[in-house]
This record gives C-alpha cells, structure tokens and sequence, in this order.
C-alpha cells in the first residue's frame, strides 16, 4: 500500500492503460460465461420442445362427502394394519413405536404424516382374523368414542352381517378368490390384495362373479398404480420416444431374512388362539404348523412364491404404462438357493414372458420391428438394484418414482441429434423427478428400494404420500361417486394368469402358452394345470 | 506496511495469479447467474459437517438470499480481481466464499468425498485457492495492472485529509 501511494504521484497515461487492461478480460469471461449458460438452456429447452413428454399426475379422486362407508377388515396381519392405517386407523402400537421413534430421530415424519392424512370418511366397523391376538388388537386400537368395532369369527359372518358396506380382504393368497366371490355375491365392494388369486380356476370364478356384479366395485391391491410419474410414463410411450420396445427388465434383490419371509412367530400363537382349520381353508389338510400359520409364503400351498408375491408388482407396473396383456408364451428358472429352509417355493426365480405381436411403436422401415420380452428376475440372497428398465431402438426409460430417459447412440429416430452432439450418449434426454419440490426424510434402504417402485409413497405436488392411501381412496371414490378402479377385474385377471403362468412354467419346467381365443393356459392331454400350481413339490 | 521491494518478474508472477483467480470466479459467478435452474441447495444439505448450519442456509427462507449472494460475491470478487479494484475487499470476500466451499465438503479423512476429480486428505482446491487469495491480499499490485489507480488519488487526498 505504501508503494501504492507513492505511486499515485506518478500517475501518468501509461498506468491508466495497464490498469484498463483488466476489462478485455472481464468481458471475454462473462461473454462466454453467459453463452454456454444461455447455449446449454436453449438446448435443454430445445430438448424438451422435441420430445414434447407431458409430465402430469394422475387425475384426484372424487369426494369423500356423505354417510361414512362402513368397512370391515379381513386378516389383520401385517398388510392389514397397514392398510388400516392409509384409512386412518393406526393400532395403538403402531402409535406409541412411532412417537418413540420420533422421540429419538425427529426427522421421522411417519407419525406427523399419519396425522396429516385426509379424513376418508369412513368407520372400521367389522374385524376377522382367525389369530386371537391380531382380532384383538383391533377391538383394542379401533374402539373408540366415534367407531364401533365389532369382531366376526368368520368372514361369512362379516360380509353376511349387514353391518359393513365394503371388506378389504388381506388375508393370505389362497383365500382372496373364495372371500372376494363370496362378498361380492352378497353386493359388498372388494378391495384384495394382490395376487388377485392363488389358482386358475378361482380366477375365471372371480372375473364372472364381478361382471355379474357391477354395482359392487372391485379393486385390487396394486397401489403403485397411484405412482406420480405413471402418465408420465405412459406418456413417453404414447409420443414412440423409445421408439419400439423389445425388453423391459423387471427384478426383486432382497437379501435378509424379513425379504425371504422369515417372518417372527408370535409367543401367544397356539391351537387355542388360531382357528386353524379356518386359516387351511381349500389348502390340503396340515397338521397345525407354526412355521405354516406365519410364514406361508414359503409353501405352494397358500402362497404363490415369488411370481405371485413379487413379480405381480412388477408385471401390473408395467402392463399399467404399456397394457401388454396376458403373454402368449411363459418360461420359468430357478431354484432354492439362498434359503434351504424347507420351502418349496423358490428364491431364485426368472420368468420370461413373450408378447410376439406386441409392439410400443418403431422408428426403422415398416415390418422389421415386433415383439418384446418381459423379464422378472429375482433374487432373495443379493440386495444390488439393477433398476426397472424399458429398452427401445430409439432409447431406455429407468422407471423410479423418478423417469430417466437415455436416447440409444445407435437410435435411428436420434441418430441426426447424436450426430450434431445435440444428444449425448450416457446424459439422459429427460428427467421427471415428482419429488424435486420437497426433500425426503431419512428412511432405511430398502424402504428406499420399495418406495422406488412406487410400493410405499409417492408424490402429489412435490410432497410425499401413501400411495396405499391414495388407491384406497381411489377405491372408496368409486364406491361414492361412480367410475371403475384403475386395478379392477381386468388388470385384476391379466396379472393372475400372468402369474400362474409363472408358476406353471418354474414348475413343469416347460414352456407354457395362453390360448388367446380360447382365453386358457394351455394344458397337456390329462394335465390337472392347477394341481401342479397348487401340488407342494 | 513495509512492502519488501519486489522484482519486475515476480510482480507479474503475482499480478498473474490474481487474474486467474478472477477469472476463475467470474466465469462461476456468470455460469450460475444465466442459468434459472441453478441453486446451491443440493450442495448444502449435503454437507458432511456443520449441518445444522449448512440446513438452516438451505432452508426454504434462506436458499434464495443464499443463491443470490453466493452469485454476487463470485462475480463482484471476480471482477475486482480481474480488473484491479478493491483488491484486498476482493481477496477477503472471496476467501470466505472458499472457506464455506471448503468446510461444507472438507476432504477430511473418514468424511464422505462426494464426487470429485482428484483426491485430496485435508488440502483441497479451496484450500489453495484461498492460500492464493491470502497471497494477492498482502501483495496487491494493482498499479501494474489495475484500475484502483485512478481512483487511488482522490481516495490518496481524503486519507491524508
Ligand atoms: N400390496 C402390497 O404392497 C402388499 C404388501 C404386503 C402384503 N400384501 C398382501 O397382503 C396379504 C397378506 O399379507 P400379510 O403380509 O399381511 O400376511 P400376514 O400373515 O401377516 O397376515 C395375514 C392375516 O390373515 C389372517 N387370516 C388367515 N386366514 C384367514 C381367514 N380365513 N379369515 C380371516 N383372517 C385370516 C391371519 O391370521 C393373519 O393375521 C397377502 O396376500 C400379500 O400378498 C400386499
């Protein structure tokens, strides 16, 4: 400074130049500061313009006004209780571990967004679960100064009651048909749980009966139906921007033991306390089993395996964006690899399913493109996210909460873009993220993993929601105000026999193919096709 | 202050290294000021200490202050570097931008890195761009290539009166 001052004195023209010097360089920098930020937007902009992908929401449901619907609940086990609470009815332990869990990590908003949930207008008038404990919970937790809960010892007895309108059916697989059928038949509306059945013949019982029915409204349980990004996706599809689809990869990594159904065994559980010929049902004769009673995913005999339990989310997630229908062929692979515990369903699963004449549209001549390939391939001994992916000619969707889009270097329909390095191979073409209004609050991985596949929460206007709560509701509002459920009888039916051909396929180790005319699974002379789904081996 | 007398060669050495800096942060600030979309939100919440800190900046009140500020000062520092003006306010502000650059992501051993395109334990780009700074804050030279000059007379009458 002191230099500096001294040369003030010898100010002369030659030190106004250098220090004008400066401003050429200010100039060059915020010029073309400015035109790469101004270049990379218009393109952006340029982008957007030509893919023209119209990111919406799925439409509200109608109104929750008039007399409260009165439901009664079905199997009250894990599902059960969640789907209680997305009607607004939590269990006093589900409230004091949440108030706890909040007590110790106050970012934990599950009670905060228990409370906030819209009131659905509804009362939980009417419990049956064969488990003493579990019914018991639910007098405990619902009985209160506004709802009158009364316990059933059978489900005939609730739906035959007069005291509910509607019955949300939660029970294990093998009884959704025959509970469903039974119901709607006495003009009560049905909310099952997905996989819509647990054998073939249920499933033609089940579609006739709802037909039979049309003023009871029938949903199944496929809440990532709700998913924000689902137009969005269909969207894509709609404009061709993948051009013509001929993969979709679909997949289950779990790898605890809560993933493989190892579910805990409740102390108070005894012959005593579960009605356990009840819980058998149409399923063979079987000593009372524990094992059996709570973790009857592991057996055939009540469960569906991975291609009922897992792979019909997947499958309905994509025949809700593409509506590919029922394939026309099914092949299966796997094992029991990762829990040699005395199951019989698999754990290790591949199903391929072929739709030879489908097609999500092309960009190259005329004839050369047809069919697609949908694979479910699961794993329970490996948790790696290998990502829900359409793959076109022209480009890849990963399909998330969030869509990401990547054209394909070799794409025909981008190919000038590509050429021009207008579009980078690698750098996705279009992203739609519904959460980029709100941030999320600390959840565990897998609850990530399932949120991703639109199974937990989604997003209406950028803040996170139940997507149970909103399929419900969906459902509610159709009994209400009218319209039919976004996973009714005929989603409801493809994904039934998509599944069965699954497991059809897995066990006769065989190609199994649909009659598109006939509408059936193609049988061998003398095959019993249900015998072998059901059989325990 | 006793200015060590320096010689023609390291004057331009350092008077170099200032406008490099302003460069480097105007073409930042001018990146983020053209484009709508850009915020430094992300950058914040993900900080690996200080949270509470850096959440209350990203916090819905602040981030708009923030983002405005943070563009501001990277092109005012920018600008005064590069064209000789204020230098030693510029060298100041500019090396409080690096020091929250720093400690929101410090390459600290057992902290998450994030992506970055070198490797670092403890020292980082930040860390040396604010060293630099610290440099050109001691010797400013701006009468070598700089505008204070034709400012400094009248600024030079009012300290003496
Ligand atoms: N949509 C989803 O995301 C989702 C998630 C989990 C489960 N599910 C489905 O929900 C269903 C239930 O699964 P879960 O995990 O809650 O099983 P669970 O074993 O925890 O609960 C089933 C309950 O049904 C009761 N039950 C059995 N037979 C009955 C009968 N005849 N009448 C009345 N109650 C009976 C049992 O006592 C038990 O409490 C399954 O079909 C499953 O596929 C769907």
């Amino acid at each position: 400074m002191a230099n500096d001052t001294n040369n003030f004195k010898r100010w002369n023209r030659r030190d106004i130049l250098k220090a004008l010097g400066g401003i050429p360089f200010v100039g060059a920098v915020w010029y073309s500061g400015a035109s790469l930020a101004g270049s990379a937007i218009r393109e952006k902009q340029f982008l957007l313009e030509t893919l023209n992908i119209k990111a919406s929401p799925p439409p509200a449901s109608g109104p929750m006004s008039g007399k409260p619907l009165r439901i009664g609940i079905i199997g009250f086990g894990i599902r059960g209780e969640q789907l209680c609470r997305a009607l607004g009815f939590a269990s006093t332990g589900w409230l004091k571990d949440m108030s706890d869990n909040l007590a110790k990590n106050p970012k934990d908003t599950r009670l905060t967004d228990f409370k906030a949930q819209e009131n659905l207008n509804v009362k939980l008038a009417a419990i049956c679960d064969v488990f003493d404990q579990r019914a018991e919970n639910a007098l405990k937790s619902f009985n209160s100064g506004d709802n009158k809960i009364k316990r059933f010892r059978t489900h005939t007895e609730l739906i035959n009651s007069g005291e509910v309108d509607a019955v949300i059916i939660a029970t294990p697989d093998h009884w959704h048909a025959p509970i469903s059928i039974e119901a709607l038949n006495a003009g009560i509306h049905v909310y099952v749980e997905k996989p819509m059945t647990h054998n073939i013949a249920e499933t033609y019982l089940l579609r006739d009966t709802v037909l039979k029915n049309p003023k009871t409204v029938f949903a199944v349980g496929h809440q990532h139906r709700q998913t924000q990004s689902f137009l969005t996706a269909q969207d894509v599809i709609s404009k061709n921007i993948l051009g013509h689809v001929s993969l979709v990869q679909t997949n289950t990594n779990r790898n605890d033991d809560n993933g493989a159904w190892q579910y805990d065994i409740a102390e108070s559980a005894s012959p005593k306390t579960i009605d356990w010929d009840l819980f058998l049902g149409n399923a063979p004769r079987e000593p009372f089993n524990l094992e059996h009673f709570f973790r009857w995913r592991k057996w055939w005999a009540y469960g569906s395996g991975l291609s009922g339990d897992l792979m019909t989310h997947d499958y309905d997630r994509i025949n809700c964006i593409l509506k590919m229908g029922i394939p026309k062929t099914v092949t299966a692979s796997g094992g029991i690899y990762t829990h040699r515990d005395g199951r019989n369903v698999p754990d290790v699963m591949h199903v391929n399913m072929e739709f030879p004449d489908f097609s999500t549209g092309g960009s190259q001549v005329a004839g050369k493109e047809k069919g697609m390939t949908f694979v479910y391939s699961a794993t329970l001994g490996n948790q790696f996210d290998r990502g829900t992916v359409l793959m076109g000619h022209d480009g890849s969707m990963d399909l998330g909460n969030r869509i990401t889009v990547y054209a394909d270097p070799r794409s025909t329909k981008y190919a000038e873009l590509i050429k021009e390095q207008r579009i980078e191979a690698g750098v996705p073409i279009y992203q739609y993220d519904p959460a980029v209004n709100g941030t999320d609050a600390v959840t565990s991985a897998t609850a990530k993993y399932f949120a991703n596949k639109g199974l937990l929460w989604t997003y209406r206007d950028g803040k996170r929601v139940d997507s149970t709560f909103l399929h419900l509701r969906e459902w509610l509002s159709c009994i209400r105000n009218g319209g039919t459920p976004s996973c009714s009888i005929k989603e409801g039916f493809e994904e039934a026999i998509s599944a069965h051909m699954g497991g059809l396929a897995y066990k006769l180790g065989r190609r199994i193919e649909w009659d598109a005319v006939e509408q059936k699974i193609i049988a061998q002379p003398g095959e019993d096709l249900d015998a072998v789904l059901l059989s325990n081996t | 202050m006793n200015t060590p007398k320096l010689t023609a060669v390291q004057g331009y050495a350092l008077v170099l290294l200032r406008i490099l800096i302003g460069w480097h942060f105007l073409y930042e600030g001018i990146i983020k000021a053209y484009n709508p979309s850009w915020t430094s939100k992300g950058y914040l919440l993900s900080a690996s200490i200080l949270k509470p800190f850096f959440a209350w900046l990203a916090g819905d009140s602040m981030i708009s202050a923030i983002d405005y500020l943070n563009i501001i000062g990277l092109v005012a520092v920018g600008i005064s570097l590069l064209i000789g003006i204020k230098v030693r306010w510029g060298c100041i502000a500019g090396m409080l931008l690096l020091l929250m650059y720093y400690l929101a992501h410090p390459p600290f051993p057992g902290l998450p890195q994030g992506p970055a395109e070198g490797s670092y334990w403890v020292v980082n780009k930040n860390l040396i761009e604010m060293a630099a700074l610290f440099v050109i804050y001691l010797f400013p030279l701006t009468t070598i290539f700089g505008l204070e000059n034709l400012f400094a007379r009248k600024k030079a009458n009012t300290t003496i009166n």
